[in-house]
């Protein structure tokens, strides 16, 4: 019996047993209320977007690992989240043809490129949003009313365009609440906003159920809380600070924390464990630099809504965030520095 | 300040590995069986081997000397038990290292009397006598370092030890030798810190006990002795509390400065399982002979906490208690830092405070390494506030330098609760051993070759 090998290896012969597969799979049990309210509000049009935007991106990794002689990665699950949080972001009515070369940029582009999980500069979502911004500015902000009667029967007419065709105007839109109060200076109520009761991208309309997911996803330690607190208390302090001075000019604080893409953008984009910074105090750094962009872009800049160009403005900083800000080591005086 | 000066009295960050003490926590110290032949390595604390000053054939006696220290950073070796030293050879160790060793035969049917020396009188020794019977006793840390005590003990000129901190904080899983020593040998603490006392010329002692063993902290606050400069501190569960430098914090909130010892801020730390022998063997001159193992994990039959001696080998002590059939990896210590054996021929040494059996089924090793998320697991669970993750990187690019640097490399005192939380699996904190090494290495050489200037 004792003449048995022994396995020897180093020290802590113990782990904690939590794998990056399983905290990439609960983000993806975290968005799965916020897709499945967003088909339930858009119908068949979100799911055809949600679909092939994950879709994208789960062939795209795979068959770019197995072009590269590599062994696939889809089954950490990180390209899952990548094309969930893609089409969430997408119109409803969104072309599935551009959804699903927006996933094939946001892996490609965002996350293959950089060499993989893990070392991926930009939220690769994001990346896939900014360029189909950039290359269909009309259909991206071209919005889609949520609750119609047939919804589950019918999809938009933009829905199945042929690829590499724009879409045609269709008769039924809608205005998102931030277009709607940057043109037409209407403020929706919050408690619309925060039950999805609007028109909006296809996952960024229900905040409860985003702020759901996330709370579920900080009590299994799998997301970093500092990150959407630092985010949405700079949004709420700094618009409530402008409100105060001009409350005509200036939506009240909670518009600006309910609506557009703020709540899923903070709690499931600037999240991008890889694409922030680490340390507690360069989290919050971040946080308010993405709180600051907002604001920023909200309410002078030409656009509607800043989300997106915010968290990757930060993505951008963060590593040099990382290089400033490092954690005081026990028994020293001051902080490092890196070099 | 008054108001604003609660404390809680823990250190930063750290890890909750599941604790699997109530397996053994309640099983009283008992005496184990002598092995009919053990092995006894010079080499089983940090310094200079013993050096042997018995031959092949020569009868010898419990207690005996059997080697004497091999210089001020060594300590002697007494006979474990009485019997005849059938051989004077090479013996492995648990480095997978060998070391000069004796193989000593049981009498069988002895007595297994000690023998007893010198004995040193508290109430007359000095100072330095008190750091003498220690040596002599061959006292070395028996919380799992084995760094031989008297030199431990030594304040060095101009320094002042204001505080004596005895380590009961066993934060170790699995592993309950302390907790054991603590409910049954309270004298002999108590004995062992009126030594340490006085050979430290601290004013007063803090026995440091994680709030897991209550009845142990209850039940020495109960036995300290009327007058004695004594106190006893609970500090809540916390992974790597027992680590000298955690420890100080959480008791006292002091911060050992970076590349220091704990006497940088007043305070010596001995193990508490350490203090109960110099208490017991220092009355009598006695030398060490045998220490309480934890012999647990899911993989033991028997197990428990028992009085072991020195020297009993490895491959005795499992068929004594028996093990499961698919054993598949034995620690000796615990399995946060405790090393991996890939030998049972090896013994029992001074520095053993436990064995943990894992059975196949039982070892849960990821088999996938992921690319480093920056999910910033390791940087919330580090004691020392390094960034694990930023080092891990570095490592990958044997930029050593700029990890020693830069990073503060070697404040890493390689607890594992990095690896322990990493969810890609890096083999964190051995890189960091191994980037240790090699920035060690390439400083002595350098200062060689500045002596050769």
């Amino acid at each position: 019996m004792l003449n048995r090998t022994l396995n020897i290896s180093t020290s802590p012969h113990i782990t904690k047993g939590i794998g990056t597969d399983d905290i990439m799979q609960n983000v993806v049990w975290a968005l799965l209320p916020v897709a499945i309210f967003a088909v339930y509000s858009f119908g068949m049009s979100a799911l055809m977007v949600l679909l092939a935007s994950v879709a994208a991106c789960v062939l795209t990794e795979h068959f770019l690992c197995k072009f590269s002689k590599k062994e696939s990665t889809i089954s950490d699950w990180s390209a899952v989240i990548t094309g969930l949080l893609l089409g969430l972001t997408l119109p409803p009515n969104f072309p599935v043809w551009m959804a699903f070369v927006g996933g094939v940029i946001a892996i490609a582009l965002g996350k293959f490129i950089f060499g993989g999980l893990g070392y991926n500069v930009f939220n690769p979502a994001l990346v896939g949003r900014a360029v189909l911004q950039a290359a269909f500015p009309v259909a991206i902000t071209t919005w889609y009313p949520a609750f119609l009667e047939n919804r589950f029967s019918t999809v938009s007419s933009s829905t199945f365009t042929m690829p590499f065709m724009e879409p045609t105007v269709d008769a039924i839109t809608g205005a998102t609440p931030l277009s709607a109060f940057k043109f037409d200076h209407v403020i929706t109520p919050a408690s619309d906003l925060a039950l999805g009761l609007i028109t909006g991208s296809t996952g960024e309309t229900c905040a409860l159920l985003i702020l759901l997911g996330g709370i579920y996803l900080i009590a299994r330690n799998m997301m970093n809380w500092r990150i959407p607190v630092s985010i949405l208390a700079t949004v709420y302090v700094l618009s409530g600070i402008l409100h105060l001075i001009d409350s005509q000019a200036y939506p009240p604080p909670l518009f600006m924390l309910f609506s557009g893409g703020l709540m899923l953008g903070a709690v499931y984009m600037a999240t991008d464990m890889v694409a922030s910074p680490i340390t507690p105090l360069g989290v919050v750094i971040y946080g308010f630099i993405i709180g600051l962009l907002v604001v920023v872009i909200r309410i002078w800049g030409g656009l509607p809504e800043g989300v997106m160009y915010a968290i990757l403005l930060a993505n951008a900083i963060s590593p040099h965030i990382d290089n400033l800000i490092q954690p005081r080591v026990y028994g020293t005086a001051k902080s490092v520095k890196g070099s | 300040m008054g108001l604003f000066n609660i404390r809680k009295s823990t250190f930063k960050h750290g890890v909750h590995p599941p604790e699997h003490k109530e397996e053994t926590n309640g099983l009283p110290i008992r005496q184990f069986s002598f092995a009919p032949l053990i092995i006894l390595p010079m080499a089983q604390h940090i310094g200079a081997p013993s050096q042997i000053v018995v031959r092949e054939g020569q009868e010898v006696t419990r207690g005996q000397l059997l080697a004497k220290a091999g210089g001020y950073v060594s300590v002697p070796l007494h006979a474990p038990i009485s019997g005849t030293i059938r051989k004077i050879a090479n013996v492995p160790t648990i480095s997978g290292k060998m070391s000069m060793g004796i193989y000593l035969e049981a009498f069988p049917a002895s007595s297994q009397e000690v023998l007893e020396g010198t004995p040193v009188d508290v109430e007359t020794a000095t100072a330095e006598e008190i750091l003498k019977g220690i040596q002599d006793a061959g006292i070395v840390g028996l919380g799992g370092a084995a760094f031989p005590t008297h030199v431990k003990l030594k304040v060095p000129e101009g320094k002042h030890c204001e505080i004596l901190m005895i380590n009961g904080i066993e934060c170790e899983p699995y592993l309950t030798t302390d907790h054991r020593v603590m409910l049954e040998q309270a004298e002999d603490i108590f004995t062992g810190i009126e030594y340490l006392l006085k050979a430290t010329g601290a004013e007063r002692a803090i026995i440091g006990i994680e709030a897991n063993k209550q009845d142990a902290a209850d039940h020495l606050e109960k036995m300290i002795p009327e007058g004695a400069p004594v106190s006893v501190k609970v500090v809540p569960v916390k992974y790597p509390q027992g680590s000298e430098k955690m420890l100080i914090t959480s008791v006292l909130g002091r911060e050992v400065p970076s590349g220091g010892l704990p006497i940088e801020v007043g305070v010596v730390v001995v193990n508490v399982a350490t203090t109960a022998e110099i208490g017991r063997l220092l009355p009598h001159g006695r030398g060490i002979q045998e220490r309480v193992v934890t012999i647990t994990g899911p993989g033991v039959k028997k197990k428990g906490n028992y009085l072991i001696p020195i020297g009993t080998p490895l491959r005795y002590v499992l068929d004594q208690v028996g093990v499961d059939e698919h054993v598949s990896e034995v620690y000796m210590g615990g399995p946060m830092m405790g090393v991996a054996v890939s030998n049972l021929d090896i013994s029992i040494v001074k520095g053993t405070s436990g064995i943990v059996v894992f059975a196949e089924k039982d070892v849960k090793r990821p088999d996938k390494v992921y690319p480093c998320i920056k999910c910033g697991a390791c940087v919330d669970a580090c004691p020392i506030s390094l960034n694990p993750s930023k080092l891990g990187i570095l490592a990958k690019f044997e930029a050593y330098d700029q990890m020693a640097e830069a990073y503060h490399l070697m404040d890493c005192f390689e607890c594992g609760s990095c690896s322990y939380v990493c969810p890609s699996h890096i083999p964190l904190v051995q890189y960091f051993r191994l980037s240790k090494s090699i920035v060690r290495k390439r400083n002595t050489a350098k200062q060689t070759a500045e002596h050769a200037k």
